[in-house]
């Protein structure tokens, strides 16, 4: 009885202490049996150092970690799994080249016959209704079937406690809605989970409870069914939250950005090819594209900023002149801007100065050179302006851009591109690790630029940001890009049908029909 | 216990001028060891290869000699290295440098002059261009590494001279030695300073290392070989076309080979005998990563090997060792200066390693945030 009685988990004032960083102050919370508990906080907020004590990859500095009752010490994640700890990482650790049965073997503690293992692993998909075929090769699966096989891996020892770090980022609405049935079917039997996560409605639609860390410190713990949204998450930040002000009603201008059936053969290995991608995106109008990682957003983005070119010259066009062919220099001269996803090495190099940083992008157009030499004093300048309007935490141009945070130098990227005032911005990932000020001073930057008469495209594979952001709304996936839709009238499950690879066919069968009869 | 090495926040701006002094240093002192080991008087040696060029004022010039093709050629190697292009040719786009010269030396026959000059060495930059091009065009076009390229058209080189100066272009007044015929007086550099061997190509190689400072700090040119060398993708996002930044960062390397050749020529030897591949292509390398890659490190790290190249015919006589002890050292240098760069750029770190069933978690851990 007593065991009942007590928190299987039990945390009570665990510190960590990282050079420079107190990545956890004294944090203490429980977890009932069968309870499912969000962890909630920024980037940055210590979740991931928590959970890692919790699963023994990293020892707290102090305070003490309970399991039903009894003080232990988790000395690797070995030995969390033999308490009955499972964990689901955001980023998994499979083969690609191998099966799904060969991974499962690979990550298991004991030795377990090929045949024995497959029949406990069928046993547990039936049990829980995940669909996968043990002998597929992973390079084959999608996303989310990759989450499955982490998952089925943790279910398989029976745990007593499940860890999901960030389980949805990279999920469809529907496949997100499937993790939810297995988790609430896993609380149902006394398996308690902790949930990481920052994406506040997917806490209330499954959690019990709610913890929520800021800057290492654990603020509160409260029930996510009784608060609001934006009650959580102004705790999450601890300031009230800014809406994004986008003015009440906008009138469209001309097509400014045309792409009309672009196609790219894939670059590299495991890059996927862009097949015959049409849209337009209009002077003032926020173009949004969804999709899954990994099904050519990359692609898309290189094509659009023209680090990669495109064979034919009429596929891309900037206020109707073609720039298909024009290299990324060339694009800039033109208007055309791009911030990519990855900030460090790719959109900035991380060992130059912020100052230095702007002559990567913005040296033709705002003429910081003059007979091949570089005016230093204009880059100055003009990084000062960037981090003064965008409120960059930097202490001047000269600092080193690898020195700043992911929020600060994300907005210091944006800034430099926005001022520039180009007329067409594609962003990729605009707010990808960015805590949640910055990404609210990005999407209002983002937003003003288009009343200001700009095309903007946002790349993103978060559905939230783009249905909050954007006036209109594609889905890519394996390289092709969805009919646009207007966001005001778009339907979540069918977003989420096209982000899992449901083209056309059921998804505008139809239309079609609709068309061949008319 | 595992060893692991941590890449640094910010690496010592201190540290990255105090390494290769420290580096020469430490060779100083592996030297003593060994050679006292040896049972020869180490502390002597070291002296005399390191110290006696700079205090016998009489060896001063064959110093500068020995400096200028060093600097000349590292410069040009410090550009490409930047932009991660490794030319380790070198030494053959100065041989042939010096053969294009030779070449026109021969061609214009006993006339001479300032013009006659200027187009050997001209003739020596393009012929060190011509020679880095095959690598280049290869890399760009085929993906063919460029260390493998470079060094293998090195010999190519090698060959060529041999040819030349045993076919050809051999002295019929030589005694069938294979050699060419020493130039014009008309036809050599100008020497500086009267009565001393610093000709004209020392000039060249005091002054160009401010040119090429000038150009690296300041010229998009240099802009584009930094983000390329620091950041590759980066520099493609900016608009800088990374095959373009192949062909100049080795052209220029040709180029400068080229000239420090077709100088040595026409300023020190005068004449092209077998002997002409001296090393200089290679030991720039050190040079380079000695200067730091920097155009001023590289005119300091010139001078300090040149001294060990004199210093090592200096003790040659006095200690007895074998001039190939020059080598050595040069050689232990770079071993310190690219292992205090790890240090500089990583910390180590000795971590406990967990026990097994943790090389999963280990990878997680690396992937986790």
């Amino acid at each position: 009885m007593d065991t009942e009685l007590a928190p299987r988990l039990a945390l009570s004032g665990i510190t960590k202490r990282f050079p420079g960083v107190l990545a956890n102050d004294n944090v203490s919370f429980s977890v009932r049996p069968g309870e499912i508990h969000a962890l909630l906080g920024e980037n940055g907020a210590g979740k991931s150092t928590l959970v890692k004590m919790i699963y023994g990859i990293m020892q707290p500095d102090a305070g003490e970690i309970r399991w039903d009752g009894q003080v232990i010490r988790v000395a690797n994640p070995k030995a969390a799994r033999r308490l009955g700890i499972g964990m689901v990482f955001q980023h998994f650790s499979l083969f690609e080249a191998m099966t799904v049965l060969e991974n499962i073997a690979l990550g298991m503690d004991a030795r377990i016959p090929g045949r024995e293992l497959e029949s406990s692993i069928r046993q547990v998909m039936e049990q829980y209704g995940l669909k996968l075929d043990p002998h597929r090769t992973v390079s084959t699966l999608s996303v989310g079937e990759r989450q499955r096989i982490e998952i089925v891996r943790a279910l398989l020892l029976n745990p007593r406690l499940l860890i999901m770090d960030e389980p949805t980022s990279v999920l469809t609405p529907q496949e997100v809605e499937q993790l939810f049935v297995v988790l609430r079917q896993l609380a149902t039997e006394g398996c308690s989970i902790l949930y990481i996560s920052h994406k506040l409605h997917e806490i209330k639609a499954l959690c019990d409870t709610a913890t929520i860390l800021r800057g290492g410190r654990l603020v509160d713990t409260c029930d996510p069914r009784t608060e609001t949204s934006r009650s959580m998450a102004e705790k999450m930040i601890g300031a009230g939250l800014k809406e994004i002000s986008k003015p009440a009603s906008r009138a469209l201008g001309d097509a400014r950005l045309v792409v009309n059936r672009l196609s790219m053969a894939a670059i590299g290995h495991f890059g996927t090819a862009l097949k015959d991608i049409s849209f337009t995106v209009r002077a003032g109008e926020i173009f949004g594209i969804a999709g899954v990682a990994g099904n050519g957003q990359n692609a898309l983005l290189l094509a659009l900023s023209g680090e990669e070119s495109s064979e034919d010259s009429e596929a891309i066009t900037v206020d109707g002149a073609p720039v298909g062919q024009l290299s990324a220099k060339q694009r800039r001269l033109r208007g055309m801007a791009s911030v990519p996803e990855e900030r460090n090495g790719h959109a900035a190099v991380p060992d130059f100065t912020l100052s230095d940083n702007t002559i990567l992008t913005a040296r033709d157009r705002l003429g910081m050179v003059s007979a091949g030499l570089i005016r230093t004093g204009a880059a100055s300048t003009y990084a000062g302006e960037v981090i003064a309007s965008f409120a960059v935490k930097a202490q001047g141009p000269a600092s080193m851009a690898g020195s700043l945070s992911g929020g600060n130098l994300q907005k210091y990227i944006m800034g430099r591109e926005i001022l520039q005032k180009p007329s067409v911005l594609v962003v990729s990932q605009p707010t990808w690790g960015v805590d949640a000020g910055a990404a609210a001073a990005i999407h209002q930057a983002i937003v003003d630029l288009a009343a200001a008469g700009s095309a903007i495209v946002v790349i993103s594979q978060d559905l939230d940001e783009l249905l909050s952001l954007c006036d209109t709304l594609a889905v890519i996936n394996e390289g092709r890009l969805s009919r646009a839709m207007q966001v005001a009238e778009a339907d979540v499950h069918e977003i989420g049908l096209l982000m899992g690879g449901i083209h056309g066919e059921q998804a505008s069968a139809p239309a079609r029909e609709a068309a061949i009869a008319g | 216990m595992q060893v692991k090495l941590e890449k640094r926040p910010e690496p010592s701006r201190l540290m990255l001028v105090v390494t290769p002094i420290a580096s020469v240093l430490l060779t100083m002192a592996i030297g003593v060891i060994v050679f006292d080991l040896l049972g020869i008087d180490g502390f002597r040696a070291v002296i005399d290869i390191f110290v006696s060029p700079i205090l016998l004022s009489y060896k001063w010039q064959d110093v500068a000699v020995k400096a200028a093709p060093l600097i000349i050629i590292a410069l040009g190697l410090s550009i490409g290295n930047r932009a991660n292009v490794w030319n380790i040719g070198a030494e053959g786009q100065y041989i042939i440098g010096a053969l294009c010269a030779a070449g026109i030396g021969i061609a214009a026959g006993t006339t001479g002059g300032p013009i006659i000059i200027l187009m050997m060495l001209l003739a020596g930059m393009a012929g060190g261009t011509a020679w880095a091009s095959v690598p280049a065009g290869l890399k760009t076009r085929f993906g063919v590494n460029e260390i493998l390229s470079s060094l293998m058209l090195t010999y190519v080189a090698v060959q060529l001279l041999s040819y030349l100066v045993g076919g050809p272009w051999k002295d019929p007044n030589g005694r069938n030695f294979p050699a060419t015929a020493p130039l014009q007086p008309e036809q050599t550099l100008p020497i500086l300073i009267p009565g001393t061997t610093v000709h004209l190509g020392i000039a060249i190689a005091l002054v160009l290392p401010f040119v090429f400072w000038l150009i690296m700090a300041r010229s998009v040119f240099g802009y584009q070989i930094r983000v390329v060398g620091s950041a590759p993708n980066a520099a493609r996002h900016g608009g800088f076309d990374s095959d373009q930044t192949v062909w100049l960062s080795m052209l220029i390397g040709g180029a400068m080979a080229g000239l420090a050749g077709a100088l040595e020529f026409a300023g020190a030897l005068k004449a092209i005998n077998l002997g002409f591949p001296s090393g200089y292509g290679f030991t720039a390398i050190i040079v380079a990563f000695l200067g730091r890659l920097h155009p001023i490190g590289v005119l300091i790290a010139g001078i300090v090997l040149a001294i060990t190249y004199v210093g090592g015919q200096v003790a040659q006589t006095t200690v007895k060792i074998p001039n190939a002890t020059a080598g050595i050292f040069q050689a232990l240098m770079l071993f310190f200066i690219l292992a205090s760069d790890v240090l500089v750029r990583n910390r180590i770190r000795f971590v406990r390693s967990p026990r097994a069933g943790s090389g999963q978690a280990a990878s997680q851990t690396a992937g986790g945030e």
